[in-house]
């Protein structure tokens, strides 16, 4: 066992700090996710030019070899800036089924674009009946030919607004809901058929919802088995899900910090609220969840590559815990903030709302919860 | 990063396994309640470990402890638990132990280290009185200066096991002018002096576990006192520290959700076995979950000690967690039993309110006992409130 992060971590982990610090202040990060784009190309450029968006890939695949715990890292910089770009969606996600099932071909194709920053990437899983179950899927893709041809309407795919490219999930075969006949494809969002409609997210992100209306790709869009791509899905899935529970760490982190400097400044009755006892004991909760939040990212991310069940496990335990201290801190950030923890202009209201959302991306509280008592 | 075992880590863990199925007397698996074994038979494991070298791991190598790594002493754990163990009571191992050989005379060092890592010595604590609970500082008994010995008086509460006990440290005023904190020194004393007297409190689980320890004029001698004098509040709030390290009881708890999982197959809930019922599997998975973020925020504090941090305040998030789950297990252990509950079994040999044979299932017998009894867990060694306190102040600096 072994808890210490090796020198190149560390060193990751200063960079971005850094490039958050001088390029991600409040201001600046206000103006950009109110700009018409919504994000900033120019950071993503940075981040590929620091190795960030290469770190997850093997040098095979012309990546730099890094793993989970280099993601881990990186997520929860992110996550202590509330950084828009789409690193889950590009590079954990597609990346993910790229590396893992991904044909030559499809690596050579998508790989270096990720890696060097030209190709932004967004994940259509999630349907409008589908919930949380990445079977039940309305979406098909019916084999016509050598290819498929795919019709359905995909739901809040985020970063889809400035992605090129997709990864959607649709049914090839079996019925509602069934494990089988699943399959994953990527295709590009300027394949004729796609259609999308915009929009801006609660915690500043753009999302849209994608339709898909006879959109025909070729044998060559298929990552994966055909019929067989749900276990892959939970595997990617659980990837990206370890990686948004560092992101809520660092996004914590700052809240609780923001609110305890807070409570140091803020006199009410003549003194700092700071001094009451039953806003000590709150932020001593506070600080409690984090860390247990922090150890339970640590177990999921340190299982991502154990056998399915303990991986599974390890997953939604951390998504509970994670999500459950996510909710409190983000919810007494903004109570012991009073008037201004409700307030637009203080950041703190920006970190709950962020805090809010990332409960149900890849499955809230009571999913894992279920899924955590179903595999006992 | 990572949480596996190295080849020489699954080496040892096999050691220990070996070792503890080879040497662990068998029928000190099967207690029940703690208060049904003798003194020779709660020692008995200490005495062996003693002789092995392995009653006091976590202490300094040159007086005693393995020299263990963080994952060591994990795996150690983990396998005591695993085979049920009574291991070694705190008293001495955790608590004055590591005061002795930190802030003791060479004399002192020579006199009790020895008898702590054997188990021939039991040790018992005197901080809490009447008036100081977590105001501990506001302790009233005195120790006066006569020539070598100083004379004490006042009363301690909550002596947990001072039945058994041959010594006993305690917190004594000795500069009454001085402001709280900065007059009260660190005393052995010797539980056979005259004047020391020990009476039993009965808690509400029907056990004799704490006392009340009396102390009139008692006289010891000055070489009793462990450091400097007017300085014993610093020692112990460093014993509270070490205290806490070991309180989160990870291991422990892993098999009190075994057993429970066990218990709630063999139940049965509207014609089902209740561990099917999704109500209370969810309220075992939550239990789960948080006994994890527990395990590996301990295993992260173990190795910032052994990056030489020592143990911090962080040690009190342990406490909190550790005890909150301790006492959910204990609930939910209590609920899984349904009816069977309320029967008392308590004081089978002591209590004439007492049912002499045990009624419904074997694991039902201590269920209300084993929880009406972990409720001290949150309060003793410095309640969660306080515990909350030190973090206000020690991390959050408010």
């Amino acid at each position: 066992m072994d808890f210490n992060f090796t020198e190149e971590q560390d060193m990751v982990r200063d960079g971005l700090s850094r490039l958050v610090r001088e390029q991600y202040d409040w201001e600046t990060r206000r103006k950009a996710i109110a700009s018409p784009a919504g994000w900033r190309p120019e950071i993503w450029a940075q981040l590929a030019e620091l190795g960030i968006l290469g770190m997850p890939f093997s040098e095979a695949d012309g990546g730099f070899g890094g793993g989970a715990v280099d993601a881990m890292v990186i997520m929860e910089e992110f996550g202590k800036g509330l950084v828009v770009e789409p690193f889950v969606p590009t590079v954990v996600c597609a990346g993910g089924f790229l590396k893992h099932a991904g044909t030559a071909a499809q690596k050579e194709e998508h790989i270096g674009a990720i890696v060097s920053g030209s190709a932004v990437f967004a994940f259509a899983y999630a349907e409008p009946k589908g919930r949380f179950d990445y079977a039940d899927l309305e979406t098909t893709a019916k084999k016509d030919g050598a290819g498929y041809v795919i019709n359905g309407h995909k739901a809040v795919v985020i970063g889809a607004p400035w992605a090129g490219h997709l990864i959607v999930t649709a049914r090839t075969g079996g019925a509602r809901r069934d494990r089988g006949g699943v399959s994953v494809f990527v295709l590009a969002k300027d394949t004729p058929g796609v259609t999308t409609r915009d929009y801006v997210t609660v915690d500043g992100r753009r999302a849209s919802e994608v339709y898909f209306e006879n959109v025909a790709v070729g044998a060559d869009a298929l990552i994966g088995a055909e019929g067989e791509g749900l276990a892959l899905i939970e595997l990617v899935t659980d990837e990206a899900i370890a990686a948004l529970c560092a992101e809520a760490c660092g996004a914590m982190k700052v809240a609780h910090a923001m609110t305890v400097e807070y409570s140091r400044q803020r006199k009410q009755f003549g003194v700092p609220i700071g001094s009451f006892q039953v806003i000590q004991h709150r932020l001593v909760d506070m600080y409690t969840a984090y860390e247990t939040a922090v150890s339970l990212t640590y177990l999921a991310t340190l299982r991502l590559g154990a056998d399915e069940r303990e991986r599974k496990r390890a997953v939604s335990a951390a998504k509970v815990g994670v999500g459950q201290s996510a909710r409190l801190i983000g919810q007494e950030a903004v109570q012991i903030h009073g008037g201004n923890g409700v307030t637009d202009e203080y950041a703190v209201g920006h970190y709950f709302k962020r805090l809010t959302i990332f409960d149900s991306e890849f499955g809230n509280v009571d999913h894992h919860l279920k899924r955590h008592v179903a595999l006992a | 990063m990572n949480l596996d075992f190295t080849p020489e880590e699954q080496a040892f863990r096999d050691e220990v396994r070996a070792f503890i199925a080879e040497n662990h007397p068998k029928e000190l698996a099967d207690f029940g309640m703690r208060e049904d074994m003798t003194r020779e038979q709660m020692v008995a494991w200490h005495k062996i470990l003693g002789k092995k070298g392995w009653s006091v791991p976590a202490w300094p190598v040159e007086y005693g402890g393995t020299g263990w790594t963080p994952t060591q002493r994990y795996i150690w754990s983990e396998e005591n638990a695993r085979a049920n163990t009574f291991m070694p009571l705190p008293f001495g191992v955790s608590m004055v132990g590591p005061v002795i050989y930190t802030f003791g005379s060479e004399e002192q060092k020579a006199r009790h280290l020895p008898g702590i890592r054997s188990g021939e010595v039991w040790w018992c604590q005197g901080y809490s009185e009447p008036g100081a609970g977590s105001d501990l500082a506001n302790l009233k008994t005195t120790a006066v200066r006569d020539g070598d010995h100083y004379i004490i008086n006042g009363q301690k509460t909550w002596t947990t096991l001072a039945q058994h006990a041959d010594w006993g440290f305690f917190l004594c005023r000795t500069d009454p002018t001085a402001k709280p904190q900065e007059g009260i020194s660190f005393i052995l004393i010797d539980m056979k002096t005259p004047g020391v007297e020990v009476k039993p409190i009965k808690l509400l689980d029907g056990s004799y576990e704490v006392n009340e320890t009396w102390l009139t004029d008692v006289r010891v001698p000055v070489e009793n006192l462990v450091g400097e004098e007017n300085k014993g509040w610093t020692y112990a709030k460093f014993l509270l520290a070490h205290e806490r390290t070991g309180i989160a009881g990870v291991a422990r708890s892993k098999r009190g959700i075994e057993k429970l999982r066990a218990i709630a197959a063999k139940e049965i809930a509207n014609g089902e076995p209740l561990i099917t019922d999704f109500d209370f599997a969810r309220k075992i998975s939550q239990l789960e979950i948080d006994l994890a973020a527990l395990e590996i925020t301990e295993l992260r504090t173990l190795a910032g000690e052994q990056a030489g941090k020592g143990p911090g305040p962080e040690s009190s998030i342990l406490k909190i967690k550790g005890t909150e789950i301790q006492q959910r297990l204990t609930e939910l252990t209590l609920e899984a039993v349904g009816h069977y509950g309320a029967p008392y079994m308590g004081g089978v040999s002591n209590d004439n309110g007492a049912n002499a044979h045990p009624v419904g299932p074997d694991y039902a017998t201590h269920a209300a006992a084993t929880y009406f009894n972990m409720r001290k867990t949150s309060i003793y060694g410095g309640s969660n409130e306080i515990q909350r306190n030190i973090i206000a102040k020690m991390i959050l600096g408010l």
